[in-house]
């Protein structure tokens, strides 16, 4: 498989929905390396790296890493400092 | 409730194929009935998960095409040769045939009607998609933002939805500019040549109209539209941008 694919976050929403209940493509999130702050659909996903990994659109550091293995999800946080996410109504 | 909708969104339910319309050699429409589903927003998405004889399962987001508004549900899907859900989905997929779907998913790459215009709509291929659901959300809703849509296509051959592109262009307030990149017809009154900084100069509105632009397609071109149009002084923010790629297909 090509692993130079790289998408954006809006890839993620199945997932994202999936484990956060949460329509987190609008959350908000900061990058600790250059402090870009943004929508998660914002940042470049590579889906096709074991899982997907997640970049900065501002600095290209890795923010966060989700991979699927044997009925369970593991997601690192990297460079990920924070997510500001809209409380339900 | 808004939990029950959101968990109702979130799980995999089975869709029936209604209808399976074929829109170029490579790209077909289809038409989903799924009991149960949550009406989306113009330019969200869908999950489909295929699932083999062996249990191994492949799962792929696409863009839904049709408006909310028009009550029904429709993905529109290219096939890539290399693919392991596409080719199943435009060559073996049928009136009848069943799969299953989550969704609708993704706020981001969303146009409601009180968000009005003016818009920019800008699409290479297949990135069309949430592009038309937008116009045909704009079309069924009756809503008079102005809108313009940029498309891009490798041959007139691949031009997706070109009939009723030629109507919605002909509606008050609806511009359409398409351009083909591997050489023009004879006859052919659009552009040629990839969309670039002049192509958006001419067909973007002013900066200060404060509109918003989707921009939609391969990541090259949703890299260059976008850099592009900040160039051009747009404000990074009133633009949304949503990238597709062979992520195997």
């Amino acid at each position: 498989m090509d692993t130079d694919v790289v998408l954006d976050g809006n890839v993620l929403a199945g997932v994202f929905g999936e484990l956060f209940q949460h329509d987190m493509t609008i959350a908000r999130g900061m990058c600790r390396e250059c402090g870009l702050s943004g929508p998660l659909a914002e940042m470049r996903v590579y889906p096709e790296a074991p899982g997907a990994v997640a970049r900065c659109p501002g600095c290209d550091a890795v923010l966060f890493t989700i991979v699927k293995n044997g009925g369970r999800y593991w997601m690192g946080f990297d460079r990920l400092r924070c997510l500001e996410i809209r409380a339900a109504d | 409730m808004a939990r029950a909708a959101l968990q109702r969104r979130l799980s995999w339910q089975v869709a029936e194929v209604v209808e399976s319309i074929a829109e170029t050699a490579r790209v077909r429409s289809l038409v989903l009935d799924a009991p149960g589903w949550t009406a989306h927003r113009a330019g969200q998405h869908l999950d489909i998960r295929l699932t083999a004889e062996d249990g191994y399962q492949a799962v792929r987001s696409y863009s839904i095409a049709s408006a909310p508004a028009e009550g029904k549900l429709a993905v529109t899907v290219e096939r890539l040769d290399d693919g392991e859900v596409s080719p199943y989905l435009v060559d073996e997929l049928r009136a009848g045939d069943k799969i299953e779907v989550r969704g609708p998913i993704g706020g981001y790459f969303v146009w409601e009607a009180p968000l009005g215009g003016p818009l920019l709509l800008v699409g290479g291929g297949s990135g069309i998609v949430p592009l038309m659901a937008i116009l045909r959300q704009r079309a069924a809703v009756g809503s008079d933002a102005a809108v313009h849509l940029l498309a891009s296509w490798r041959t007139a051959d691949d031009i997706i939805y070109a009939a009723e592109l030629e109507r919605l262009g002909a509606l008050d307030g609806v511009e359409i500019t398409q351009t083909l990149t591997r050489g023009t017809p004879a006859g052919w009154s659009g552009r040629s040549g990839r969309i670039d900084r002049t192509m958006l100069a001419d067909v973007a509105w002013a900066p200060d109209a404060a509109g918003l632009s989707f921009v939609c397609g391969p990541t090259g071109l949703v890299e260059a539209v976008a850099t592009a149009l900040v160039d051009l002084g747009h404000a990074a923010a009133q633009i949304k941008t949503e990238r597709f790629g062979p992520t195997g297909g």
